[in-house]
């Protein structure tokens, strides 16, 4: 099972960091991971591994956001699913 | 591999076109609650609804977490309760009507549908119950829904049940007239209704159907008026493919949710209503659609042409996306629930009577309008007989839901709150067809349903 993590925002030091430092906390290994920044917003999109976490799905889709919060910028997570279900027949 | 940019896409959809999934609504099965007892039957219905939808609305939010995609109602559908008290010994359901109530609010869900009776070719004693019981059922109740079907393509339509709704709809908009006759906000007429649309007031659980049913509407008339918005001045062909496939990636949404709610409460999955569902929102509205497509207002001439299009088309993609579609399927025309709408009334652009020819080529019917509150019981009548009429000839639901608003005149302003949104009151036919609605009976089927 893999998540997808967006992060959008105006950038700064230390996103890329705050957001892997959660991940390796609670046992979510990234997969890959690609990024840009455009005029000043950050932008960053994460494939991980979802199929061992610490914690449950929506706590940790919760403790993100809160993550987002402290550091100015919208951190989500969601299930591929979604994405592959919209995109691919 | 997903690719960023159908990230990027997929969440420019949630958030700035307004892509949700409208409903989750849970159907259950009331047969097994009968009983001659009233306090019994509702204890038993208590018990069921409580204990099948436990944990629908828990589900429906982590579902939200899970996929980040917005789940804005949780519902509840069951057995007519016409036919579900049929053997409690008593001349009035209000009480049943008080259980729902009361079970909607514990498991926390914001309308339960369902309050019904099936009338189309004649009333039994249960059905004559629930129809003189839905007033006041109406007037106590918060989340209570409730429908009648007056007609239908292989029975005809009968007239005594139009008659009487006629009146029933004044009633309650009598008994609900502190608040802008609310009550007939969460009434609807039909001819040819569905078991398994899980959109309200019009939700029920069909005899059909079994014992408990999980039904997803989508939504998203916002997505596609953006993705119109692209392909400004192209021709038809272009029109029509960018609704297909912006319905197909809608739907797919609303089909997994379904399939995760389904295997999540270990409740069979039933079907997805392809609906374009608006809100009063700016940006989520039909009408708002009918202006990318280059007409001025909803109503202007090609209003028709345009909705077919729409409909047709939000169909063709939605099929693709699921194999298991019901329910009304097709684009609502509320006014009170779209903003554009209303917009369209104030600027006289959009009348009852070109709202009437729309209904032919959409799903639902005459959805959210008010009209004065003087309005006649046998103008209410001789409104609800057309559009059956246009649902029997051309076999497909059709529905009304007006509101007579008690004390106030054309062109005033009527407030529901929330998603039934705020409508002004629309000017009604001044002439009287009361030799025509009480002649009373049944008007035969039409000759295209003797197809045995």
């Amino acid at each position: 099972m893999k998540g997808i993590i967006t992060v959008l925002g105006k950038d700064k030091v230390g996103i890329i960091a705050k957001v892997c430092t959660y991940l390796a906390g609670h046992n979510l290994n990234i997969l890959d991971i690609s990024q840009t920044i455009i005029q000043d917003y950050f932008n960053m999109m994460m494939i991980v591994d979802i199929s061992a976490p610490s914690k449950s799905f929506e706590e940790i889709v919760e403790d993100l956001q809160q993550v987002g919060e402290e550091i100015g910028v919208e951190i989500k997570l969601q299930h591929e699913d979604i994405f592959n279900i919209m995109h691919r027949i | 591999m997903i690719s960023i940019v159908e990230v990027q896409e997929t969440n420019k959809m949630i958030r700035e076109m307004n892509l949700d999934v409208r409903t989750i609504t849970m159907g259950i099965s009331l047969m097994d609650c009968a009983h001659t007892d009233m306090r019994v039957f509702n204890q038993n219905v208590y018990d069921k609804i409580t204990r099948s939808a436990e944990k629908l609305v828990k589900t429906g939010e982590d579902l939200e977490r899970q996929f980040g995609v917005p789940i804005v109602n949780k519902r509840i559908s069951v057995t007519p309760v016409s036919i579900a008290a049929g053997a409690v010994h008593t001349d009035t359901y209000v009480p049943v009507a008080e259980a729902l109530d009361k079970a909607a609010k514990e498991v926390g869900v914001n309308f339960i549908g369902g309050f019904s009776a099936l009338v189309q070719k004649g009333c039994t004693k249960g059905d004559r119950i629930l129809i003189d019981s839905i007033p006041e059922a109406l007037a106590v109740t918060e989340r209570v829904c409730s429908s009648v079907n007056v007609g239908s393509s292989r029975s005809g339509i009968n007239m005594d049940a139009v008659k009487l709704m006629g009146d029933i709809i004044l009633q309650t908009a009598e008994r609900t007239k502190e608040r802008d006759s609310i009550g007939c906000a969460k009434l609807v007429v039909f001819c040819n209704a569905v078991e398994d649309n899980p959109f309200m007031a019009g939700a029920f659980h069909g005899v059909g159907e079994r014992e408990c049913v999980i039904n997803v509407g989508v939504s998203g008339p916002g997505v596609i008026k953006r993705a119109l918005e692209e392909v400004k001045g192209h021709d038809f062909e272009t029109l029509c493919e960018t609704i297909k496939r912006t319905a197909f990636k809608v739907t797919r949404v609303g089909q997994l949710v379904a399939q995760e709610a389904s295997k999540r409460l270990g409740v069979p999955f039933g079907i997805i209503d392809l609906s374009l569902a608006p809100t009063p929102l700016i940006g989520d509205s039909i009408a708002e659609i009918f202006q990318v497509m280059g007409l001025e207002e909803a109503g202007a001439p090609g209003t028709t042409a345009a909705l077919a299009i729409l409909n047709d088309n939000v169909k063709k993609g939605g099929v693709m996306a699921s194999s298991y579609v019901g329910g009304l399927s097709g684009a609502f025309i509320p006014v009170s629930e779209d903003h554009g709408m209303i917009q369209a009334v104030q600027r006289g652009a959009l009348t009852l009577e070109k709202l009437e020819a729309m209904t032919c080529v959409c799903s639902v019917g005459l959805d959210m309008i008010a009209i004065p509150g003087s309005t006649s019981k046998e103008t209410i009548a001789g409104i609800i007989a057309d559009e059956a009429a246009i649902g029997m000839v051309n076999n497909k639901t059709t529905a009304v839901r007006v509101i007579p608003v008690i004390g106030k005149e054309v062109g005033e302003m009527v407030e529901f709150g929330g998603l039934l949104g705020y409508a002004p009151v629309m000017a009604v036919n001044p002439f009287d067809c009361s030799g025509f609605v009480n002649r009373g009976g049944r008007i035969p089927a039409p000759i295209h349903s003797f197809k045995n």
